[in-house]
Protein backbone atom coordinates (compact mmCIF):
# COMPACT_ATOMS: atom_id res chain seq x y z
CA UNK A 1 0.00 0.00 0.00
CA UNK A 2 2.61 2.68 1.02
CA UNK A 3 4.51 2.01 -1.98
CA UNK A 4 1.65 3.06 -4.64
CA UNK A 5 1.56 6.05 -2.48
CA UNK A 6 3.19 9.16 -3.61
CA UNK A 7 5.58 11.00 -1.04
CA UNK A 8 2.98 14.24 -1.01
CA UNK A 9 0.04 11.72 -0.10
CA UNK A 10 2.18 10.79 2.22
CA UNK A 11 2.96 13.82 3.97
CA UNK A 12 -1.22 14.89 3.62
CA UNK A 13 -2.48 16.49 6.77
CA UNK A 14 -5.44 13.99 6.02
CA UNK A 15 -6.18 10.84 7.16
CA UNK A 16 -4.52 8.55 4.26
CA UNK A 17 -1.63 11.20 4.80
CA UNK A 18 0.79 11.66 8.25
CA UNK A 19 0.74 15.37 8.16
CA UNK A 20 -1.55 15.61 10.59
CA UNK A 21 -0.34 13.37 12.76
CA UNK A 22 3.27 15.21 12.57
CA UNK A 23 1.37 19.12 12.78
CA UNK A 24 -0.44 17.52 16.10
CA UNK A 25 3.36 15.82 17.17
CA UNK A 26 4.43 19.22 16.76
CA UNK A 27 1.60 21.28 18.82
CA UNK A 28 2.24 19.31 21.64
CA UNK A 29 5.88 19.78 21.54
CA UNK A 30 5.51 23.32 21.32
CA UNK A 31 2.46 22.97 24.42
CA UNK A 32 4.86 20.60 26.48
CA UNK A 33 7.95 22.63 26.15
CA UNK A 34 5.62 25.68 26.77
CA UNK A 35 4.56 23.93 29.60
CA UNK A 36 7.65 23.01 30.94
CA UNK A 37 8.90 26.35 30.52
CA UNK A 38 6.60 28.23 32.15
CA UNK A 39 6.99 25.57 35.38
CA UNK A 40 10.58 26.42 34.80
CA UNK A 41 10.74 29.91 35.64
CA UNK A 42 8.45 29.60 38.17
CA UNK A 43 10.92 27.22 39.65
CA UNK A 44 14.01 29.09 38.59
CA UNK A 45 12.43 33.03 40.26
CA UNK A 46 11.84 31.47 43.46
CA UNK A 47 15.38 28.99 43.70
CA UNK A 48 17.38 32.76 42.41
CA UNK A 49 15.79 34.32 45.65
CA UNK A 50 15.92 31.56 47.72
CA UNK A 51 20.00 31.02 46.94
CA UNK A 52 20.05 34.83 47.47
CA UNK A 53 18.41 35.67 50.35
CA UNK A 54 17.69 32.20 51.78
CA UNK A 55 18.88 30.95 55.36
CA UNK A 56 21.47 27.96 55.53
CA UNK A 57 19.91 24.95 54.84
CA UNK A 58 17.51 26.66 52.07
CA UNK A 59 20.51 27.24 50.18
CA UNK A 60 22.41 23.66 51.14
CA UNK A 61 19.04 22.00 49.30
CA UNK A 62 18.73 24.15 46.11
CA UNK A 63 22.50 23.78 45.64
CA UNK A 64 21.85 20.32 45.67
CA UNK A 65 18.88 20.63 43.57
CA UNK A 66 20.58 22.22 40.88
CA UNK A 67 23.92 20.60 40.67
CA UNK A 68 22.32 17.00 40.51
CA UNK A 69 20.01 18.10 37.49
CA UNK A 70 22.79 19.53 35.93
CA UNK A 71 25.60 16.52 36.14
CA UNK A 72 22.78 13.86 35.34
CA UNK A 73 22.10 13.13 31.97
CA UNK A 74 18.58 14.45 30.85
CA UNK A 75 17.13 11.43 29.21
CA UNK A 76 17.92 9.19 32.94
CA UNK A 77 16.25 12.23 34.75
CA UNK A 78 13.37 12.29 32.40
CA UNK A 79 12.94 8.67 32.54
CA UNK A 80 13.80 8.24 36.59
CA UNK A 81 11.45 11.12 37.46
CA UNK A 82 8.72 9.79 35.42
CA UNK A 83 8.64 6.89 37.21
CA UNK A 84 9.89 7.77 40.13
CA UNK A 85 7.17 10.99 40.37
CA UNK A 86 4.17 8.58 39.42
CA UNK A 87 5.27 5.87 41.89
CA UNK A 88 6.41 8.18 44.66
CA UNK A 89 3.05 10.34 44.25
CA UNK A 90 1.15 7.20 44.29
CA UNK A 91 2.71 6.12 47.44
CA UNK A 92 2.14 9.42 49.01
CA UNK A 93 -1.56 9.39 48.24
CA UNK A 94 -1.32 5.56 49.66
CA UNK A 95 0.04 6.86 53.14
CA UNK A 96 -2.48 9.40 53.85
CA UNK A 97 -5.56 7.01 52.07
CA UNK A 98 -6.32 8.28 49.13
CA UNK A 99 -6.95 6.30 46.07
CA UNK A 100 -3.81 6.15 43.80
CA UNK A 101 -4.23 8.31 40.51
CA UNK A 102 -3.11 7.91 36.51
CA UNK A 103 -1.04 10.53 36.05
CA UNK A 104 -1.83 12.19 32.82
CA UNK A 105 1.23 12.16 30.16
CA UNK A 106 0.63 16.00 29.11
CA UNK A 107 0.96 16.81 33.16
CA UNK A 108 3.74 14.61 34.17
CA UNK A 109 5.64 15.46 30.89
CA UNK A 110 5.27 19.31 31.76
CA UNK A 111 6.54 18.80 35.32
CA UNK A 112 9.49 16.68 34.38
CA UNK A 113 10.67 18.70 31.65
CA UNK A 114 9.82 21.97 34.07
CA UNK A 115 11.47 20.51 36.99
CA UNK A 116 14.79 20.07 35.02
CA UNK A 117 14.50 23.75 33.37
CA UNK A 118 13.71 24.93 36.71
CA UNK A 119 17.30 24.46 37.68
CA UNK A 120 19.05 25.82 34.67
CA UNK A 121 16.60 28.44 35.01
CA UNK A 122 17.90 29.21 38.87
CA UNK A 123 21.61 29.83 37.55
CA UNK A 124 20.58 32.30 35.06
CA UNK A 125 17.92 34.14 37.12
CA UNK A 126 20.70 34.44 40.19
CA UNK A 127 23.26 35.76 37.66
CA UNK A 128 20.84 38.50 36.11
CA UNK A 129 19.69 39.42 39.66
CA UNK A 130 23.32 39.91 40.72
CA UNK A 131 24.11 41.83 37.59
CA UNK A 132 21.69 44.55 38.05
CA UNK A 133 23.64 47.61 39.42
CA UNK A 134 22.62 47.53 43.41
CA UNK A 135 22.37 51.07 43.88
CA UNK A 136 18.87 50.47 41.75
CA UNK A 137 17.63 48.18 44.58
CA UNK A 138 18.56 50.54 47.25
CA UNK A 139 16.81 53.41 45.49
CA UNK A 140 13.87 51.47 45.62
CA UNK A 141 14.18 50.66 49.28
CA UNK A 142 15.38 54.51 50.39
CA UNK A 143 12.10 55.21 48.51
CA UNK A 144 10.18 53.22 51.00
CA UNK A 145 9.01 49.97 48.92
CA UNK A 146 8.31 47.06 50.33
CA UNK A 147 10.04 43.85 49.08
CA UNK A 148 7.39 42.46 46.79
CA UNK A 149 6.49 45.86 45.37
CA UNK A 150 10.47 46.32 44.74
CA UNK A 151 10.67 42.99 43.21
CA UNK A 152 7.79 43.48 40.95
CA UNK A 153 8.47 47.19 39.55
CA UNK A 154 12.33 46.83 40.19
CA UNK A 155 14.03 43.80 40.13
CA UNK A 156 11.74 41.89 38.23
CA UNK A 157 11.94 44.70 34.93
CA UNK A 158 15.90 44.96 35.27
CA UNK A 159 17.06 41.41 35.31
CA UNK A 160 14.85 40.49 32.18
CA UNK A 161 17.88 42.09 29.63
CA UNK A 162 20.61 40.43 31.66
CA UNK A 163 18.66 36.80 31.73
CA UNK A 164 17.17 37.15 28.10
CA UNK A 165 20.18 35.70 26.45
CA UNK A 166 20.27 32.42 29.01
CA UNK A 167 16.75 32.55 28.74
CA UNK A 168 16.80 32.29 24.51
CA UNK A 169 19.07 29.15 25.25
CA UNK A 170 17.16 27.09 27.40
CA UNK A 171 14.19 27.91 25.33
CA UNK A 172 16.23 26.28 22.78
CA UNK A 173 16.92 23.11 25.16
CA UNK A 174 13.60 22.23 26.19
CA UNK A 175 12.11 21.88 22.84
CA UNK A 176 14.66 19.84 21.91
CA UNK A 177 14.49 18.30 25.18
CA UNK A 178 11.07 17.66 24.77
CA UNK A 179 12.27 14.90 22.33
CA UNK A 180 13.10 12.66 25.05
CA UNK A 181 9.44 12.40 26.77
CA UNK A 182 9.01 10.05 23.23
CA UNK A 183 11.32 7.90 25.18
CA UNK A 184 8.54 7.68 27.88
CA UNK A 185 5.78 6.98 25.59
CA UNK A 186 3.71 10.19 25.12
CA UNK A 187 2.83 11.24 21.84
CA UNK A 188 4.71 14.55 20.40
CA UNK A 189 6.26 15.12 17.20
CA UNK A 190 9.51 12.31 17.79
CA UNK A 191 7.58 9.89 18.85
CA UNK A 192 4.78 10.62 15.67
CA UNK A 193 7.00 10.96 13.62
CA UNK A 194 8.76 7.31 14.72
CA UNK A 195 5.05 6.15 14.71
CA UNK A 196 4.52 7.39 10.91
CA UNK A 197 7.78 6.27 9.65
CA UNK A 198 7.33 2.62 10.92
CA UNK A 199 3.71 2.31 9.64
CA UNK A 200 4.67 3.62 5.98
CA UNK A 201 8.15 2.62 5.78
CA UNK A 202 9.38 6.05 4.90
CA UNK A 203 11.55 6.32 7.46
CA UNK A 204 14.02 8.74 5.35
CA UNK A 205 11.20 10.93 4.59
CA UNK A 206 9.10 11.29 8.21
CA UNK A 207 12.61 12.12 9.68
CA UNK A 208 13.24 14.60 7.29
CA UNK A 209 9.91 16.31 8.50
CA UNK A 210 9.85 16.33 11.32
CA UNK A 211 13.79 17.71 11.89
CA UNK A 212 12.49 20.56 9.49
CA UNK A 213 9.24 21.13 12.07
CA UNK A 214 11.79 21.36 14.55
CA UNK A 215 13.59 23.49 12.56
CA UNK A 216 10.67 25.61 11.73
CA UNK A 217 10.01 25.89 15.57
CA UNK A 218 14.01 26.78 16.26
CA UNK A 219 13.73 29.38 13.77
CA UNK A 220 10.57 31.52 14.44
CA UNK A 221 11.72 31.01 18.68
CA UNK A 222 15.04 33.33 17.39
CA UNK A 223 12.99 36.05 16.16
CA UNK A 224 10.49 36.04 18.29
CA UNK A 225 13.64 36.47 20.99
CA UNK A 226 15.72 38.82 19.74
CA UNK A 227 12.53 40.96 19.25
CA UNK A 228 11.71 40.36 22.94
CA UNK A 229 15.27 41.52 23.36
CA UNK A 230 15.01 44.35 21.53
CA UNK A 231 11.49 45.25 23.78
CA UNK A 232 13.17 44.47 26.88
CA UNK A 233 16.51 46.75 25.73
CA UNK A 234 14.47 49.36 25.43
CA UNK A 235 15.86 53.36 26.88
CA UNK A 236 19.45 51.27 27.76
CA UNK A 237 22.45 52.25 25.88
CA UNK A 238 23.52 50.50 22.80
CA UNK A 239 27.09 49.21 23.06
CA UNK A 240 28.71 48.93 19.64
CA UNK B 1 17.67 -0.57 48.13
CA UNK B 2 18.63 -3.87 46.76
CA UNK B 3 22.13 -3.75 44.96
CA UNK B 4 23.00 -7.30 45.37
CA UNK B 5 22.56 -7.81 41.47
CA UNK B 6 25.48 -5.70 40.85
CA UNK B 7 27.37 -8.59 41.46
CA UNK B 8 25.95 -10.50 38.88
CA UNK B 9 25.59 -7.81 36.46
CA UNK B 10 28.97 -6.64 36.79
CA UNK B 11 30.66 -7.85 33.58
CA UNK B 12 27.60 -6.29 31.73
CA UNK B 13 27.76 -2.99 33.40
CA UNK B 14 31.44 -3.06 32.79
CA UNK B 15 31.00 -3.70 28.99
CA UNK B 16 28.44 -0.83 29.06
CA UNK B 17 30.65 1.68 30.28
CA UNK B 18 33.48 1.06 28.02
CA UNK B 19 30.65 1.69 25.44
CA UNK B 20 29.43 4.90 26.98
CA UNK B 21 33.20 6.51 26.49
CA UNK B 22 34.03 5.31 23.73
CA UNK B 23 31.30 7.12 22.04
CA UNK B 24 32.25 9.81 24.10
CA UNK B 25 36.00 9.63 22.75
CA UNK B 26 34.93 8.97 19.09
CA UNK B 27 32.21 11.93 19.28
CA UNK B 28 34.55 14.45 20.60
CA UNK B 29 37.60 12.96 18.85
CA UNK B 30 36.39 13.28 15.16
CA UNK B 31 33.93 15.82 16.51
CA UNK B 32 36.46 18.32 17.02
CA UNK B 33 38.68 18.00 14.02
CA UNK B 34 35.53 18.48 11.82
CA UNK B 35 34.23 21.00 13.99
CA UNK B 36 37.93 23.08 13.15
CA UNK B 37 37.40 22.65 9.67
CA UNK B 38 33.58 24.08 9.88
CA UNK B 39 34.70 27.40 11.96
CA UNK B 40 37.72 27.93 9.61
CA UNK B 41 35.23 27.78 6.84
CA UNK B 42 32.97 30.25 8.13
CA UNK B 43 35.92 32.40 9.14
CA UNK B 44 37.99 32.79 6.56
CA UNK B 45 36.10 30.30 3.86
CA UNK B 46 34.74 31.60 0.41
CA UNK B 47 31.15 32.67 0.25
CA UNK B 48 29.46 29.41 -0.77
CA UNK B 49 31.37 27.43 1.72
CA UNK B 50 30.46 29.90 4.70
CA UNK B 51 26.74 29.76 3.94
CA UNK B 52 27.40 25.52 3.82
CA UNK B 53 29.31 25.85 7.20
CA UNK B 54 26.57 28.38 8.80
CA UNK B 55 23.56 25.83 7.42
CA UNK B 56 24.73 22.88 8.70
CA UNK B 57 25.53 24.34 11.94
CA UNK B 58 22.13 26.01 12.04
CA UNK B 59 20.34 22.51 10.89
CA UNK B 60 22.13 20.51 13.81
CA UNK B 61 22.23 22.88 16.54
CA UNK B 62 18.27 23.13 15.59
CA UNK B 63 16.95 19.72 15.71
CA UNK B 64 17.32 17.05 18.66
CA UNK B 65 19.79 14.77 18.92
CA UNK B 66 17.50 12.30 18.71
CA UNK B 67 15.49 12.92 15.76
CA UNK B 68 19.16 13.17 13.59
CA UNK B 69 19.86 9.92 15.55
CA UNK B 70 16.45 8.05 14.55
CA UNK B 71 17.21 9.87 10.69
CA UNK B 72 20.55 8.00 10.38
CA UNK B 73 19.38 4.76 12.11
CA UNK B 74 16.25 3.90 10.46
CA UNK B 75 16.08 6.46 7.48
CA UNK B 76 19.66 6.02 6.02
CA UNK B 77 20.03 2.58 7.76
CA UNK B 78 17.29 1.81 5.34
CA UNK B 79 18.49 2.75 2.46
CA UNK B 80 21.97 1.43 2.97
CA UNK B 81 20.85 -2.37 1.75
CA UNK B 82 19.52 -1.18 -1.37
CA UNK B 83 23.46 -0.42 -2.29
CA UNK B 84 24.12 -3.37 -4.17
CA UNK B 85 26.89 -5.75 -2.68
CA UNK B 86 27.39 -3.28 0.42
CA UNK B 87 25.73 -6.49 2.60
CA UNK B 88 27.87 -9.18 1.47
CA UNK B 89 31.16 -6.77 1.91
CA UNK B 90 33.42 -6.33 4.76
CA UNK B 91 31.95 -2.99 5.83
CA UNK B 92 28.40 -4.83 6.69
CA UNK B 93 28.99 -6.02 10.32
CA UNK B 94 29.82 -2.58 11.26
CA UNK B 95 27.46 -0.91 9.34
CA UNK B 96 24.47 -2.88 10.55
CA UNK B 97 25.84 -1.74 14.08
CA UNK B 98 23.76 0.63 16.03
CA UNK B 99 26.76 1.75 17.72
CA UNK B 100 28.00 2.87 14.27
CA UNK B 101 24.82 5.10 13.54
CA UNK B 102 25.06 6.64 17.22
CA UNK B 103 29.13 7.43 16.95
CA UNK B 104 28.36 9.41 13.34
CA UNK B 105 25.38 11.25 14.59
CA UNK B 106 26.91 12.01 17.54
CA UNK B 107 30.45 13.09 15.81
CA UNK B 108 27.97 15.28 13.07
CA UNK B 109 26.11 17.08 16.13
CA UNK B 110 29.02 17.71 18.69
CA UNK B 111 30.80 19.07 15.64
CA UNK B 112 27.69 21.70 14.71
CA UNK B 113 27.98 22.71 18.25
CA UNK B 114 31.83 22.95 18.87
CA UNK B 115 32.31 25.06 15.21
CA UNK B 116 30.25 27.58 16.96
CA UNK B 117 32.58 27.91 20.23
CA UNK B 118 35.60 27.95 17.58
CA UNK B 119 34.21 29.80 15.45
CA UNK B 120 34.05 32.71 18.18
CA UNK B 121 37.41 31.50 19.86
CA UNK B 122 39.19 32.29 15.99
CA UNK B 123 37.84 35.63 16.25
CA UNK B 124 38.89 36.14 19.56
CA UNK B 125 42.44 35.67 18.92
CA UNK B 126 44.25 38.98 19.16
CA UNK B 127 45.18 40.35 15.82
CA UNK B 128 48.74 41.69 16.91
CA UNK B 129 49.60 38.02 17.66
CA UNK B 130 49.04 37.20 13.80
CA UNK B 131 50.08 39.96 12.72
CA UNK B 132 53.81 39.39 14.50
CA UNK B 133 53.47 35.46 12.93
CA UNK B 134 52.96 37.11 9.71
CA UNK B 135 55.80 39.62 10.08
CA UNK B 136 58.21 36.88 10.93
CA UNK B 137 57.21 35.20 7.14
CA UNK B 138 54.83 32.45 8.02
CA UNK B 139 53.31 30.60 5.26
CA UNK B 140 48.99 31.10 6.31
CA UNK B 141 48.84 27.19 7.09
CA UNK B 142 52.02 27.75 9.15
CA UNK B 143 49.98 30.51 11.08
CA UNK B 144 47.23 28.79 11.72
CA UNK B 145 48.66 25.59 13.05
CA UNK B 146 51.09 27.41 15.15
CA UNK B 147 49.12 30.57 16.36
CA UNK B 148 46.10 30.82 15.52
CA UNK B 149 44.33 27.41 16.21
CA UNK B 150 46.37 26.93 19.89
CA UNK B 151 45.31 30.60 20.42
CA UNK B 152 41.76 30.04 19.64
CA UNK B 153 41.66 26.40 21.57
CA UNK B 154 43.17 28.22 24.70
CA UNK B 155 40.58 30.77 24.55
CA UNK B 156 38.11 28.65 24.01
CA UNK B 157 38.97 25.92 26.71
CA UNK B 158 36.71 26.18 29.39
CA UNK B 159 33.45 26.23 27.13
CA UNK B 160 35.12 23.29 25.59
CA UNK B 161 34.96 21.60 28.63
CA UNK B 162 31.00 22.30 29.09
CA UNK B 163 30.34 21.27 26.13
CA UNK B 164 32.31 17.75 26.29
CA UNK B 165 30.30 17.09 29.64
CA UNK B 166 27.05 18.00 27.33
CA UNK B 167 28.05 15.39 24.57
CA UNK B 168 28.59 13.02 27.63
CA UNK B 169 25.08 13.65 28.94
CA UNK B 170 23.78 13.04 25.30
CA UNK B 171 25.02 9.60 24.96
CA UNK B 172 22.25 7.21 26.97
CA UNK B 173 20.33 8.31 23.85
CA UNK B 174 22.29 5.41 21.90
CA UNK B 175 19.94 2.76 24.02
CA UNK B 176 16.81 3.70 21.72
CA UNK B 177 19.04 2.27 18.33
CA UNK B 178 20.42 -0.94 20.66
CA UNK B 179 23.72 -0.06 21.60
CA UNK B 180 24.41 -1.87 24.83
CA UNK B 181 25.71 1.00 26.69
CA UNK B 182 25.65 1.42 30.31
CA UNK B 183 22.11 2.93 30.06
CA UNK B 184 20.98 0.28 27.95
CA UNK B 185 22.49 -1.87 30.62
CA UNK B 186 20.42 -0.33 33.52
CA UNK B 187 17.37 -0.93 31.59
CA UNK B 188 18.06 -4.42 31.44
CA UNK B 189 18.51 -4.98 35.28
CA UNK B 190 15.42 -3.33 35.05
CA UNK B 191 13.41 -4.98 33.21
CA UNK B 192 14.91 -8.55 34.76
CA UNK B 193 15.12 -7.52 38.69
CA UNK B 194 11.96 -5.12 38.54
CA UNK B 195 13.99 -2.69 40.41
CA UNK B 196 13.29 0.72 39.03
CA UNK B 197 15.84 3.22 41.06
CA UNK B 198 18.79 1.19 41.76
CA UNK B 199 20.34 0.65 38.58
CA UNK B 200 19.45 4.39 37.71
CA UNK B 201 21.19 5.63 40.90
CA UNK B 202 24.07 3.30 39.52
CA UNK B 203 24.28 5.05 36.03
CA UNK B 204 23.76 8.23 37.90
CA UNK B 205 26.94 7.90 40.16
CA UNK B 206 29.13 6.38 37.14
CA UNK B 207 28.08 10.00 34.70
CA UNK B 208 28.65 12.08 38.00
CA UNK B 209 32.13 10.67 38.61
CA UNK B 210 32.90 10.91 34.65
CA UNK B 211 31.63 14.46 34.71
CA UNK B 212 34.08 15.50 37.63
CA UNK B 213 36.80 13.59 35.83
CA UNK B 214 36.23 15.31 32.80
CA UNK B 215 36.38 18.97 34.40
CA UNK B 216 39.29 17.91 36.35
CA UNK B 217 41.21 16.99 33.86
CA UNK B 218 39.89 20.39 31.57
CA UNK B 219 41.21 22.17 34.79
CA UNK B 220 44.72 20.48 34.61
CA UNK B 221 44.98 21.14 31.07
CA UNK B 222 44.07 24.61 31.40
CA UNK B 223 46.83 25.53 33.68
CA UNK B 224 49.63 24.08 31.81
CA UNK B 225 49.39 27.26 29.96
CA UNK B 226 50.59 30.26 32.26
CA UNK B 227 47.78 33.07 31.69
CA UNK B 228 49.18 36.57 33.01
CA UNK B 229 45.94 38.85 34.06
Amino acid sequence: MSSSQSLLELLSPYPPGWGGVLLAGALSTVLISLGAYLVGIAIGLAGAIGKLKGNRPVRFVLDLYTTAIRAIPELILIIGLYYAGTDGLNRILAVLGLPAVEINGFVAAVAVLGIVQGAYMTEVFRGAILAIPVGQIEAAAAFGMRPSLRFRRIVLPALMPNALPGLANLWMCVTKDSALIAVVGYQELALATRIAAGNTKHYFLFFLASAALYLAITLISNVVFSALETRFRRGQPKTA
Amino acid sequence: MDFSWIFSYWPLLAAGAVQTVLLLVISVGCGFILAIGLALAQVVGPRWLKLFARGYCTCLRGTPLLIQLWLLYYGVGSLLPMIPGLRASFLWPILREGFFFAAVSFTLNYAAYEAEVLRGALLAVPKGELEAGRSFGMSSSTLFRRIWLPRAIRIALPTIAGEVVLQLKATPLAFTVTVMDLYAVAYKVRQDTLLVYEPLMVVTVFYVCLTLIITRAFKIVEAQVPVRR
